[in-house]
């Protein structure tokens, strides 16, 4: 089978979902499409199961951080279908005071560690997860380190300021 | 004198015994902890304990600019570093939309394939010192160290190469280097038969391998292994053949498969691939010179660093030079995934760039991450000493495990 095009897999989603999943980007051929927390875990269902897409692979789970938008924490899914050598990627925007999405350990049990991972560095909560601990950081720590607001830098140094520079 | 329990065979276990596997347990090569209930010699849970040289590299190269993150990958599979080198470098390009010279990818190939001989010589020596042979590890050693020479020659360095720039090579390859990989080709393919020799048919070796830690397609599709582990349970997936980058679709090779996923099948794997790595750079050696033998960067000034005595005696490239390490060149706005078979399977690049000096967020699918997370799960009713074997052949490296 070849590659399904990305006109194709926007058009099944749009069909299937009613317009809940709207495609944000295509940057360098990567579909991405966008969904909410409540659809997420059909729309993975959907690409994983559906006979022609077959999106049976989950190549990773990872979280990005806008603190300047409302929604502040993004979730991001890249699946792959190896039977047609297509990429997806799928995000959802979490606001920070209800940080909850739904498991992918129901379909992949590899999104286990994925899912670790985000939330011991963005305090993402994946409700039915069967284990959600911190996995690379200490047990005991209190923050979820890959936000934004934790400069790796001390703040207080001005020799990298902008203004130096022109900029 | 105290009295102490013995038990036998035949009275009731009541309680499990815990082995703390690890952290830094000799047999397992990296510092992993393990926290094991056995019963006997028989595991009857585990959970694994990972991040103990968690380095925050994510967090780091959000700070750097694209030219420092370099030196980052090296520190991830540190048996392999010059294929996340490459792998990194191919993810800026691609951001970049620079376009390579034929010649560039061709000797990327070359260190690539040469990368994955090398760390499949540790992984498969290894899983032969921890089935009781010392010999062909050691035997095997000496060509890592030619390889390693072969790096020293291009790069410099030995294990954290940093090999190669944003936009191609920092130098070309000497005729020295060329003459050191020409060697290796002729030299190596002899010692690898004589390995294969001395374990695919050793009966010592096939009892203590085969049917362990077996694993079905679907068990590994579902916890998303790549690279030759995925392999050996007989699923095709290899990111040069799937989506090649750096030209690989101009080489004629093939993707070994295993049957049903068990540690023999993984070794048979491994050698298989560093097989067909020496067919490749082969190829590419003979690619090389219909190539012009003058070109080792694609002409791109805004990214690729300018040489040394240009930038103390030409304006132009000290600008360049200036603008390139303090990261004011302009960049897109852009969201790429670049993904390259490391020696482990699929070693991804997720970068966000917002245009600034630095990545917005740079997030590496590191395969030893995901691949390591089955080890707990599948050696349940394992005896300890597969258990042991088991991790050899996932190939689980410490620096990618926790980046």
């Amino acid at each position: 089978m070849g590659k399904i095009s990305n006109e194709e897999l926007v058009q099944k989603l749009t069909d299937k979902f009613a317009g809940q999943v709207t495609q944000t980007g295509a940057d360098y051929g990567l579909l991405t499409v966008e969904t909410s927390k409540e659809l997420i875990h059909d729309v993975l269902a959907y690409l994983k199961t559906d006979a022609a897409l077959q999106f049976i692979y989950l190549t990773d789970i990872t979280a990005i951080h806008y603190p300047e938008q409302e929604k502040q924490i993004g979730v991001i899914y890249h699946l792959h279908s190896l039977t047609t050598n297509t990429r997806i990627r799928i995000k959802v925007y979490l606001t920070l005071e209800d940080l909850h999405i739904p498991t992918a350990t129901t379909l992949w049990d590899g999104a286990n560690w994925m899912e670790r991972e985000t939330y011991d560095f963005f305090g993402v909560i994946f409700d039915g997860h069967p284990d959600l601990r911190r996995i690379l950081n200490v047990d005991d720590m209190t923050v979820f380190p890959m936000r934004k607001e934790f400069p790796l830098e001390d703040p207080n140094r001005i020799d990298k300021k902008d203004y130096f520079f022109g900029r | 004198m105290q009295n102490h329990p013995v038990y036998t065979d035949n009275d009731p276990q009541t309680e499990y015994s815990t082995l703390n596997l690890g952290p830094t347990h000799p047999a397992t090569h990296g510092v992993f902890q393990n926290v094991l209930q056995l019963d006997g010699e028989r595991i009857v849970s585990g959970v694994s304990t990972i991040g103990y040289i968690h380095r925050a590299f994510e967090k780091i190269a959000e700070h750097r600019p694209f030219y420092q993150i370099t030196p980052l990958t090296d520190r991830l599979n540190y048996c392999s570093s010059p294929i996340n080198n490459m792998g990194w470098h191919m993810t800026v390009e691609k951001m970049l939309n620079i376009q390579m010279p034929k010649r560039v990818d061709y000797m990327r190939v070359i260190i690539m394939e040469l990368a994955r001989i090398a760390d499949h010589i540790v992984c498969n020596g290894v899983l032969g010192v921890d089935t009781g042979a010392f010999t062909g590890f050691l035997y095997m050693m000496e060509y890592r160290e030619e390889i390693y020479e072969i790096y020293e020659e291009i790069c410099g360095s030995r294990l954290t190469t940093n090999i190669g720039r944003i936009g191609g090579f920092e130098r070309n390859f000497n005729t020295i280097a060329f003459n050191k990989i020409r060697k290796f080709i002729q030299k190596f393919p002899p010692v690898l038969r004589e390995f294969e020799a001395l374990f695919n048919r050793n009966r010592i070796f096939i009892d203590r391998t085969r049917d362990v830690a077996a694993v079905t397609q679907e068990q590994a599709l579902s916890y998303s292994w790549s690279g030759p582990i995925l392999r050996a349970t007989g699923v095709d997936y290899d990111v040069r053949a799937m989506e090649p980058y750096s030209s690989y679709e101009d080489f004629d090779f093939e993707v070994p498969v295993g049957e049903n996923g068990d540690v023999y099948n993984r070794f048979l794997v491994r050698n298989e691939e560093m097989w067909q790595s020496l067919r490749i750079i082969e190829q590419a050696l003979n690619k090389i010179e219909k190539e012009p033998s003058d070109i080792f960067h694609a002409d791109v000034p805004a990214f690729y660093l300018p040489p040394k005595e240009e930038v103390y005696n030409n304006m132009e490239a000290l600008i360049y030079h200036f603008k390139i390490v303090m990261g004011e060149v302009e960049t897109p706005n852009a969201e790429v995934y670049h993904a390259v078979e490391g020696a482990n399977g699929e070693l991804g690049f997720y970068l966000v760039n917002d245009g600034g000096r630095s990545p917005y967020r740079l997030h590496f699918r590191r395969p030893s991450f995901i691949n390591y997370q089955m080890y707990a799960p599948m050696s349940r009713g394992m005896l300890l000493s597969d258990a042991i074997i088991n991790m050899s052949s996932l190939n689980v490296i410490a620096g990618e495990l926790d980046a």
